[in-house]
């Protein structure tokens, strides 16, 4: 489904700010997987996210997407197949528009936009149905404007919009980190029930060790723009938050430098 | 005074009704597109040239007007590029092209000043019928400008200005919605500048000059009006934005101190003190709430701490 090989990024070469973001960065994701990313600042997380997104490009290596290499294509031609949320709830969404015509945006992700209307009575339907499906009761407010909706709210919409229209792979940034416990508790739970109902093929980068753990079917850590641990399947569901850090210490030969990590 | 004063207002609501086109370009770019399109002075003026050019080599005046409208989006969409695929400043690009606009103008129009005395325009000449043709017109451009908004090409291109980074990972291209809104926008202005050139008789090589000064101060105006709840009553809040405002402008010449080369200066005042006044007046209720709030706060903790004791 998504295929990464050898995948690096160097920002700033030769000049003094050199960083090397990503070091040949190999991973392949089947139809259905659910990968959670965890990993300190700096890892590489988040360049990861952007090059499998088209934010960036690599300067070497390959993204294939369903066998289609994907690398050179910018990201609105690749959000065909991606949906996305980032970690800033104002990000995924259009303030100043009413939720239906967000949804009118998102709906169109991979068709073509011309002149018909954004907002038919038949789409309507199919947003109110969709909207449901939160339990915010936002289905009765489709005609707000977005920027009126709290945080939590906004990134529930944003999940929605990134999920509804069936990606075959859905991204996500940290989504949760900026929302309060309770928010960020109901958003990671609708998560997890949209990515199981549509069987979403998910990256998830998060802070959260514990989230990390009991989200989804793979887990790898990354240091240093590497992967320098994957976590299967069966060894998944063994795994604790302590074993998880002893891991991280004994491979990076460092502790765990990370100013927002989250142990559960 | 008073009573030219009154007389002055059926001729700038006219002016306001024509004007209108450009007011609702400058709103597609300065509100929906958050680009600040200066090429608006260059392309009035081009579409004043367009269709008096057009029009005393015989050609049918609407045809002229609706190339005007093309010429308008063809520099419009010159500055899109600029901008997008140049990297160039928003500011800089319409500047750039505001500039190449005075010589291709004059280019056009070969002479600094053309006139169109007895020439057919789109105008009847009988007061009522040219009354009809105006609303009718501006109508049917506001109605199709607001059903455009509402489809999905125009929702990307709200999103464009509202949140590109969103509207990119939705799989619209941002550099075309911008090209498209600030080709269409330009396209709007030179229309109005086809309509004036046609209503005073005569195009003329500085008759854009400060035209974005206008349009903001008419799409500001029309804001603090109408309000812009939705995109239906933004855009009619642009048009009757510069309607209002031409009846200001009417009235103030009407006072005697004034002449009428301060137009310029009254304008940039009114679009000053609009930019200002609702900024100073959000600071100052801000500060008024904190303060009262904090009051409120330390009464609560006096009194908790009254009642422990």
């Amino acid at each position: 489904m998504l295929e990464l090989t050898q995948v690096s990024k160097v920002f700033f070469p030769g000049s003094p700010d050199e960083k090397v973001a990503l070091a040949g960065i190999d991973l392949a994701l089947k139809p259905g997987d659910f990968v959670t990313i965890i990993g300190s600042n700096g890892a590489g997380k988040s360049t990861l996210m952007n090059m499998i997104s088209g934010v960036l490009t690599p300067d070497v290596g390959e993204v294939r997407i369903d066998g289609n290499p994907v690398h050179q294509l910018p990201e609105y031609k690749r959000s065909r197949w991606i949906g996305r949320v980032f970690q800033d709830p104002m990000a995924g969404t259009a303030p100043n528009m009413t939720i239906e015509e967000n949804l009118a945006i998102a709906y169109a992700r991979n068709k073509r936009r011309g002149l018909g209307f954004g907002v038919t009575r038949a789409k309507r339907r199919f947003f109110q149905e969709q909207l449901g499906r939160l339990n915010l009761r936002l289905e009765n407010r489709l005609k707000a404007k977005v920027g009126q909706l709290s945080g939590g709210e906004r990134q529930a919409l944003s999940l929605l919009m990134a999920t509804f229209t069936q990606p075959q792979i859905l991204l996500l940034d940290e989504h949760t980190a900026a929302l309060d416990p309770a928010r960020a508790e109901l958003v990671t739970r609708l998560t997890e029930s949209i990515v199981r109902e549509m069987k979403l093929t998910t990256l998830m980068v998060t802070h959260n060790m514990e989230q990390a753990i009991r989200l989804g079917n793979r887990l790898i850590m990354m240091d240093k723009g590497r992967i320098i641990l994957e976590v299967g399947e069966d060894r998944k569901k063994e795994l604790t938050v302590e074993r998880l850090l002893r891991e991280f210490e004994s491979i990076s030969g460092h502790k765990m430098a990370d100013d927002r990590v989250v142990l559960g | 005074m008073l009573a030219s004063m009154i007389h002055s207002i059926p001729g700038a609501v006219q002016l306001g009704l024509l004007y209108a086109f450009m007011s609702l370009g400058v709103y597609m770019t300065y509100r929906i597109l958050d680009f600040p399109d200066l090429t608006v002075d260059g392309s009035f003026t081009t579409g004043g040239a367009v269709a008096a050019v057009m029009i005393t080599h015989g050609q049918s005046p609407w045809v002229a007007t609706a190339c005007a409208f093309l010429a308008g989006c063809a520099a419009g969409s010159v500055t899109g590029l600029l901008h997008t695929k140049g990297k160039i400043n928003a500011l800089l690009s319409g500047i750039l092209m505001m500039i190449a606009l005075y010589s291709i103008n004059l280019r056009i129009s070969r002479v600094p000043n053309v006139p169109l005395i007895n020439a057919e325009t789109v105008f009847f000449g009988v007061e009522w019928k040219d009354w009809v043709l105006m609303i009718v017109a501006v109508l049917i451009v506001l109605v199709l400008l607001d059903m455009f908004f509402l489809t999905d090409l125009g929702l990307s291109l709200r999103a464009t200005g509202d949140n590109p980074r969103m509207i990119r990972s939705f799989g619209a291209h941002t550099d075309n919605t911008k090209i498209l809104g600030v080709a269409l926008s330009n396209g709007l202005v030179a229309l109005s500048g086809a309509f004036i050139a046609q209503q005073q008789g005569y195009s003329d090589q500085s008759m854009g000059i400060g035209m974005i000064v206008i349009g903001l101060a008419a799409v500001i105006i029309g804001e603090a009006i109408i309000g812009a709840r939705s995109i239906i009553w933004a855009t009619l809040a642009a048009v009757v934005g510069m309607i209002l405002y031409r009846i200001i402008i009417a009235i103030a010449l009407q006072i005697p101190w004034f002449q009428a080369q301060d137009l310029k200066v009254i304008t940039a005042v009114i679009v000053i003190i609009a930019l200002v006044v609702p900024t100073a007046r959000r600071h100052w209720k801000q500060k008024i709430a904190a303060r009262r709030r904090t009051a409120e706060l330390a009464a609560a903790a006096g009194a908790r701490r009254g009642g422990g004791q």
